[in-house]
């Protein structure tokens, strides 16, 4: 399946895929609109130190330690993807405690967020993957 | 191979887990799943949850209203399996029913300890708060105002209390142990979770135990008489072990199992809250009672049962518990050197080190990212490999080195067109 892989050569630090994925989830046409005076709380988040830059989101793992371990059955994995029922989730944070990637973080409502590759907010391509400048982030098929 | 039959004891999580497992590489076989209770799966922590108006009966179901149907399991709820029949490998249940097997889960479950206490006996409305239908017998006793008294500083015992204060009760707290949670939080982080949970008007009578009840006071060892309306029993829960025990199977205080699920007998695994297993953060055996590891013991049964050579031996005791509003993640053994911080704000993180190992962490607070320190201890990953200084700061992928880090988050670039227009930025 096809999914997010990151290029530390290639990231210039600039966190427009930060904001780029804040601006998915809004469901809003025009990204400066819908992001003005908004503290973002992205599902992929860039580490970066000493001129090293780096985006993080979720690996979708094979063996996904968030989902075995959900004390809720409000993650789970469907065609390669592991989305999170928000409507089951209570917060307790066992899944971000599980994540080997820190890939899961709280939402603002209580419940934990995650990349879902933007399978809920609209078709193809995802937000951060297009909207890198430059190429750090792609969204392809690698073999498992 | 598709002739199997496989029976599982018990409906939960580790239940769960087998049978996802089973499905993978079993789509013929049997799959006959005895439960005590008499509802679908539901996950078991959410129960205080319930009380608290955060979830419901619907949205507790672990898994989905189709889970049995799709995985074609034969279901036999509001049954107790009483006996297993090693040599003609059946197990015999109340109703006088026999179910054979060609591989047996045991995933039991653990009970609710009932400490021998005088005059336990005669206190009217007492409650134990491990299954839905405990919630439920604890909620109806429950009116404004009402004195609850639970007997149990822990887990249960907490998350127990934050679930009813929503019916605005008084809540009283007794425990053995001087500190709240003393089983995952070391004495200055138990202060702060007393403290704050003292600001949501629990009073707690620690270091202190209950010598004797008289009608609905409860006599501790200092003469304190505390009156109550409803008590609730936490101290602690214990495997359920009899079946296999009887059996003639290796038990302690849990059922004793290897790397693959099995006990000692041939064809009979365990997994879940009923089982010892080892804790790779301090290599001792011990009982684990939390749901990923139910879960993934389950799952390596299940793999296991159904003919995939499969290890599960990753178990480290971890918690993530929210008490009014505040967030506590824990994980493995605290021994050996330690790393702190802590602010004004009870922000709270200390880890636990020696061996070139971290051993295990306490975060109260500010707990992003800490399934980075989690995997720290699972992998047993030598700290001279990455910059411990920084990830003790500030837990990242940027303290792994830079292949392990094109590692895990794609392997080295394969030429893509993004690539090669790209600025290299490094090197």
């Amino acid at each position: 399946m096809k999914r997010v892989y990151v290029n530390e050569k290639w990231c210039l630090g600039c966190h427009l895929c930060e904001y780029y994925c804040a601006f998915a989830s809004t469901g809003e046409k025009d990204m400066a609109r819908a992001l003005k005076d908004i503290k973002i709380n992205p599902r992929i988040r860039v580490e970066e130190r000493n001129g090293i830059s780096f985006a993080v989101s979720c690996r979708h793992c094979t063996e996904p330690l968030c989902v075995k371990g959900c004390i809720t059955g409000a993650l789970s994995k469907s065609g390669g993807i592991i989305t999170v029922d928000r409507n089951k989730c209570i917060g307790c944070f066992t899944c971000i405690l599980s994540c080997p990637y820190g890939a899961v973080s709280p939402s603002e409502d209580g419940a934990i967020q995650k990349c879902e590759l933007c399978v809920k907010t609209h078709e193809g391509t995802p937000r951060c993957v297009s909207g890198c400048p430059n190429g750090a982030i792609v969204f392809e098929e690698r073999g498992e | 191979m598709s002739s199997l039959k496989y029976v599982i004891i018990g409906n939960s999580t580790a239940a769960v887990g087998a049978v996802e497992a089973i499905r993978k590489n079993d789509k013929e076989g049997r799959i006959v799943i005895i439960g005590n209770e008499k509802y679908h799966v539901y996950s078991r922590p959410l129960i205080s949850y319930l009380l608290l108006g955060k979830t419901d009966e619907a949205r507790m179901k672990y898994r989905g209203e189709d889970f049995y149907s799709s995985h074609q399991c034969e279901l036999k709820l509001g049954r107790t399996a009483q006996k297993i029949d090693v040599e003609n490998k059946c197990v015999i249940l109340d109703s006088g029913e026999l179910e054979s097997y060609d591989r047996l889960l045991l995933a039991t479950g653990s009970s609710p300890v009932v400490p021998p206490i005088p005059g336990l006996d005669k206190v009217e409305k007492k409650f134990t708060f491990t299954t839905l239908d405990d919630a439920k017998a604890l909620d109806e006793a429950l009116f404004e105002g009402t004195r609850v008294l639970i007997l149990g500083a822990g887990l249960i015992g907490l998350k127990c209390a934050e679930g009813i204060s929503k019916k605005k009760v008084e809540i009283t707290c007794v425990d053995l142990s001087p500190k709240v949670l003393s089983s995952i939080l070391d004495d200055q982080s138990s202060e702060i979770v007393k403290k704050h949970l003292e600001d949501h008007h629990i009073r707690f009578y620690l270091n202190r135990q209950v010598t004797g009840f008289e009608g609905n006071k409860a006599i501790l060892n200092d003469q304190t008489k505390i009156p109550f309306d409803v008590l609730v029993l936490a101290v602690g829960v214990r495997p359920n072990i009899s079946l296999l025990k009887e059996a003639g199977g290796r038990t302690n205080r849990g059922i004793l199992i290897d790397d693959h699920c099995r006990t000692s007998i041939p064809d009979i695994y365990a997994a879940g809250d009923c089982c010892e297993s080892v804790d790779v953060s301090s290599g001792e055996t011990k009982i684990m009672a939390l749901l990923p590891n139910a879960y993934m013991q389950g799952e390596c049964a299940g793999m296991n049962m159904s003919g995939v050579d499969y290890i599960f031996d990753k178990a480290i005791p971890m918690n993530a518990i929210g008490l009014f509003g505040k967030h506590i993640l824990t994980a493995g053994t605290y021994t050996g050197n330690t790393y702190f911080e802590s602010d004004d704000q009870n922000n709270y993180k200390k880890l636990f080190y020696s061996n070139n190992r971290l051993n295990g962490f306490i975060l109260i607070g500010n707990i992003e990212k800490a399934g980075i320190y989690t995997a720290l201890i699972r992998e047993r990953t030598p700290l001279d490999t990455i910059d411990f200084e920084l990830i003790c700061q500030t837990p990242g992928l940027m303290a792994f080195n830079r292949e392990t880090r094109a590692e895990k988050l794609g392997g080295v670039m394969n030429v893509s067109v993004g690539s090669t227009i790209g600025i290299s930025r490094a090197e």
